[in-house]
């Protein structure tokens, strides 16, 4: 495994994003009085301040109270530069909300996450229901910097916090029937009016084979930036799996069920083609519709190459030596 | 008027976390409404009979170069933001995603059309032939429909697209010689009132 060297501040502390929000809020505030002034309109989304959560001053968002003070960092965590909270926030795909990256912050707000709890069913020795106050308690914490590469050509470096899954697993006593683990999301209309249109199947459901979702890589995620997940970043408790594209790591889970076979997910039912089970980053298996090969870190504005499992070949590479990952993509 | 808002929010840092992706949808996306509004104004020259648009301020050829000049920003910005002129992959994209050739075609018949736009080049030609040319621009507005709904930035939402869809349907329904009669008839009736 690689283990790279560690710097003990916490993320929250490295980027002065006060100075940068400060920053932005003074142009954004000078832009919309000239174009009020002199055109007298301000149709243009363009112009549109960027969103957040109703009621929430844009620059307080990252004044919010740090939740998780004293996280255990990660040997697994990357130096990268890690992308701005604002950022992370305002640029989501969580399609229950809508598919513009925007729709997230806008309409996630209602989503009521507490109570929440897990249900774990299937091949398990102890099928049960794990509550999310437990899951905060019972677990250690840590500050995982991963990079995120979505299947769509873009990059964030995101300092989560979370948990190993395989911690969580442990408890619910796995049989040895139990080859893949099927995540399910949140369903509710009501809260997330973007299930109202039925081009997923909802609610989304994704899929690990059982040493992919034990793999020391794999986390459970309750956080970001130091700070309790932000409803558009699928609170309170998503999936991550740094080496496959962004669609794997479902967020708002409800439900765990250990299975035989494997899953048929979300992705794969609305278009199998273009979304396979594994969804390793890999930047010489392209999508049906474009190449893999480079990437848009946000924030930066040319592009990048991709790498190889989003980096994270060396400690993932083994899970799949034996595959074609052109047959298995 | 949309470039200078581009240009305006890129400087501003309006265009929200990813910029550059942001540039090439919206260019795009003019380059399509624009090719909208050129096809929509020779319908509303038959029904309203107000043929001052087309005669003395030329409306549909300004639209049309415009459209041309928001396909051209368009092409440019994927050349430059997403493939940073690496011709190689550029040529590796047009083989493996026909999705991204539709868009080439589209664009490259463009050029003839609005090659004869300039009043020098387009008195080569007759105006038969030279009508028969711009009869691509259906052709074009088709191709980059589909090539918008094919790359739909929401994966599985062609919402958007299939709006467009509706629309250019309705313009070519207007195209359509009973249709229009009717149209027309009635308007010029009123107008002699």
């Amino acid at each position: 495994m690689l283990i790279k060297p560690l710097d003990d501040i916490p993320s929250a502390e490295i980027t002065p994003e006060s100075i940068y929000q400060e920053r932005r809020r003074f142009m954004r505030n000078g832009v919309n009085l000239m174009i009020a002034t002199t055109v007298g309109v301000t149709n243009t989304t363009l112009f549109s301040a960027p969103v957040v959560a109703k009621g929430v001053d844009p620059s307080s968002a990252i004044n919010l109270p740090i939740d998780f003070p004293h996280l255990k960092p990660s040997a697994f965590s990357t130096g990268e530069q890690s992308t701005p909270f604002a950022k992370i926030t305002a640029y989501a795909n969580f399609y229950e909300f809508g598919t513009d990256k925007s729709d997230p912050q806008r309409y996630a707000q209602t989503l009521t996450t507490r109570p929440w709890s897990v249900q774990v069913v299937g091949e398990v020795e102890k099928p049960g229901v794990i509550d999310m106050e437990e899951i905060l308690r019972k677990f250690t914490l840590e500050e995982r910097i991963y990079r995120l590469r979505c299947v769509e050509g873009w990059s964030m470096v995101i300092p989560w916090v979370g948990l190993p899954l395989s911690e969580l697993i442990k408890r619910f006593q796995p049989t040895s029937k139990a080859k893949y683990v099927q995540f399910s999301s949140l369903l509710d209309p009501k809260q997330m009016p973007g299930q109202e249109d039925r081009f997923l199947n909802w609610p989304y459901t994704e899929g690990l084979r059982i040493d992919e979702a034990m793999h020391p890589l794999t986390i459970l995620s309750v956080g970001l930036y130091g700070r309790v997940l932000p409803h558009e970043n699928g609170a309170p408790l998503r999936l991550v799996v740094p080496w496959k594209y962004g669609f794997k790591s479902i967020k708002s889970i409800v439900k765990m069920r250990f299975m035989e076979q494997e899953p048929l997910t979300s992705w794969i039912e609305a278009e199998p083609r273009a979304y396979g089970f594994y969804a390793n980053v890999n930047p010489t298996v392209p999508h049906p519709r474009w190449s893999q090969k480079k990437e848009r870190r946000i924030g930066e504005f040319f592009k990048r190459n991709t790498l190889m499992f989003n980096g994270y070949a060396e400690q993932v590479s083994s899970l799949y030596t034996d595959m074609d990952l052109r047959k298995y993509y | 008027m949309p470039l200078i808002f581009l240009i305006v929010g890129l400087v501003t840092e309006h265009l929200g976390a990813n910029p550059a992706e942001m540039i090439i949808h919206e260019t795009g996306q003019w380059a399509l409404r624009l090719l909208m509004l050129t096809l929509s104004i020779t319908p509303l020259v038959q029904i309203t009979g107000w043929s001052i648009l087309t005669v003395r301020y030329n409306l549909r050829r300004l639209l049309g170069l415009y459209a041309f000049f928001y396909a051209s920003l368009h092409l440019l910005s994927y050349l430059l933001l997403e493939q940073n002129f690496a011709w190689q992959e550029i040529m590796d994209d047009i083989l493996t995603h026909p999705a991204l050739d539709i868009g080439w075609l589209a664009f490259i018949l463009m050029i003839p059309l609005a090659m004869t736009s300039y009043p020098q080049l387009a008195h080569q030609l007759s105006r038969r032939r030279w009508q028969q040319l711009h009869q691509l621009i259906y052709l074009i507005s088709i191709s980059a429909i589909i090539h918008f709904g094919w790359l739909a930035q929401a994966k599985v939402d062609v919402r958007e697209p299939l709006i467009y869809a509706a629309i250019l349907l309705m313009l070519l329904l207007l195209r359509y010689p009973p249709v229009i009669r009717r149209l027309a008839h009635k308007n010029v009736t009123f107008s002699k009132e």
